[in-house]
């Protein structure tokens, strides 16, 4: 009998302790839910909300006319790479998903009717209807082929001018060039063979089928991977962000970790056709405020040659911070000070270690006439949920891709969990 | 014999955690830690979590916890291959670090299979000269 007693008891407290996790659990969801500004710190008169929580390995993004979204993945979920998203109850929550495209991949973008998407080496687009709409979800055209796909670097960032061409990042597969990669002390090859084929922007038509390398210019040189680029519209100009260079202290003569973790910056570029950037014989050090030979072509962190004529930055950033997204705001929802100007979606670093990690948030750089008119500044911070980033994998979402809404409204994407950010202005 | 069926699981258990228990000395540690912190660190983090989609977690995969072999060859020839590592891909290069001694491999190996909740028997300077005299 006192075992049957004990057993009860035994039972009767699981089932209490359970019962207790359980309701708690539930509290802590509808806490979540409630999380102000889906954890966003943001400057004051705007607001923020995840309007869909977990879609996958989420990269660039783009709206259509009528507010839905599209979202292009890194790794398929259910077998598909490209997420039709769509608030259709208007409560700022996702409830009409639709999928397509059986590639991974990182750009998307829509320009005159068309969706255009990119795997890793080819380009493809869409026919929309009206209403933006994808009509033949499974059968695109494949507008450029065989493009580079490295692995390092091979994500292909696309965006379109008003003439009807096509500009795509061809990303190096290397970080600089060097006759072992990424092997402390190797030598950079001399010329880069790299920069032939890759390690620069690529101009396309946008209409004309299989195109390859002989069907297109190279447009820009010089940069060693580029994921945010947009076309400014406002003065008709190419506009790019480069993911500066990693491992300066493979070089220990001339660099410790903690010179790797601040001095080679990401830059920001306007480029006109031809220009070179400098990569892989030059890089951009924060500190000195000018472009410097690398140490893999026989730099010391202060021999400047070969770098003189090369492409400035008209803003460098923080180093290794990965600016993963550019995106030039023309809507009319936030303050006047925001209008023409950019908004850059940072990734998060990895090569600051030990070091603690840099970016993770959105910055945007005020323009005035297609030029930068004050300093750079961070607009959307936390995405990370921690404190301070020590390691990659402490980060619960880091910002990859932006968009801007009909209203004006700005999305940004996450590639951690695939959460989908709208951010908005309200004017008190 | 009812004895005997409940202890079987209990020993077995038993050897699994005395296998688990491999002890390591202070030393081996501190000088994989050294190496580890110069030609690691930068890649795989303080934490060996690695950097999701570009350098490899070392945390509990078989690549770090298996064959020593095949780990020693990771070392001298490093690696640049699209292989899933716990269903991830991984895109940076690792160079070969064929530069470093016997002594630092055994090291750094045995540091990383007993750090970022990893157990595993070390890795001697012999393992290293024999799979380093079998590697081209």
């Amino acid at each position: 009998m006192r075992k049957y007693f004990f057993g009860s008891i035994l039972f009767m407290s699981v089932w209490i302790i359970n019962s207790v996790n359980n309701l708690l659990n539930f509290q802590a969801k509808k806490n979540v839910e409630k999380i102000e500004n889906a954890g966003l710190k943001l400057p004051a008169g705007f607001s923020a909300s995840a309007i869909l929580d977990s879609i996958g390995k989420a990269r660039h993004i783009v709206v259509t006319k009528n507010g839905a979204l599209y979202v292009k993945l890194s790794k398929l979920v259910n077998g598909k790479g490209i997420f039709r998203i769509k608030d259709t109850g208007g409560d700022g929550k996702i409830d009409n998903i639709k999928s397509f495209g059986n590639y991974i991949g990182t750009g998307i973008i829509i320009k005159d009717g068309f969706l255009y998407a990119s795997s890793n080496d080819e380009i493809f687009r869409y026919k929309l209807d009206k209403n933006e709409e994808v009509i033949n979800p499974d059968s695109p055209e494949k507008i450029v082929g065989g493009l580079i796909n490295g692995r390092q670097h091979n994500t292909k960032s696309l965006a379109l001018d008003d003439k009807g061409n096509i500009y795509v990042n061809i990303g190096s597969p290397s970080n600089s060039c060097q006759e072992i990669d990424r092997g402390a002390g190797s030598k950079g090859k001399d010329p880069c063979p790299i920069l032939d084929s890759a390690g620069g922007i690529w101009q396309f038509r946008a209409d004309k089928l299989d195109q390859t390398y002989k069907d297109g210019v190279r447009y820009a040189t010089g940069l060693r991977n580029v994921m945010g680029l947009d076309w400014n519209y406002q003065i008709n100009e190419l506009f790019v962000i480069q993911h500066g260079r990693d491992q300066l202290d493979m070089f220990p003569e001339y660099f410790n970790a903690k010179q790797n973790a601040d001095i080679p910056a990401e830059e920001m570029f306007m480029i006109k056709k031809g220009a070179n950037c400098g990569w892989p014989y030059c890089y951009f050090d924060v500190q000195q405020n000018k472009k410097v030979l690398a140490p893999e072509y026989g730099g010391d962190g202060k021999k400047t040659t070969r770098c003189e004529g090369v492409e400035q930055p008209i803003v460098a950033f923080p180093a290794h911070a990965a600016p993963n997204a550019l995106l030039f705001y023309t809507g009319s929802m936030f303050p006047d000070k925001y209008k023409n100007g950019a908004f850059v979606a940072f990734h998060g670093s990895w090569n600051r270690s030990p070091e603690k990690q840099e970016g993770y948030y959105v910055a945007f750089v005020p323009f005035k006439d297609g030029k930068p008119n004050g300093p750079w500044e961070i607009f959307a911070d936390g995405f990370a949920g921690v404190e301070t980033v020590m390691s990659p994998k402490q980060a619960q979402h880091r910002p990859c891709g932006l968009a801007q809404g009909p209203d004006g409204a700005l999305y940004v994407s996450d590639d951690v969990k695939g959460t989908i950010y709208k951010i908005i202005y309200k004017n008190n | 014999m009812k004895k005997i069926v409940f202890l079987t699981p209990v020993c077995v258990i038993m050897l699994m955690a005395f296998n688990n228990s491999v002890h390591i000395d202070k030393a081996t540690m501190d000088r994989g830690k050294k190496v580890y912190i110069q030609y690691c660190l930068a890649c795989h983090q303080v934490d060996g979590s690695g950097v999701p989609g570009l350098n490899p977690p070392l945390e509990k995969t078989a690549q770090v916890l298996g064959s020593k072999t095949k780990l020693i060859r990771i070392i001298l020839k490093g690696m640049n291959t699209h292989e899933e590592i716990d269903g991830e891909t991984y895109s940076n290069i690792m160079a070969p670090h064929d530069h470093l001694t016997d002594n630092q491999i055994a090291d750094v190996l045995t540091y990383v299979r007993n750090s970022f909740g990893n157990k595993s028997i070390a890795v001697t300077p012999g393992d290293v000269k024999y799979v380093r005299a079998r590697t081209k």
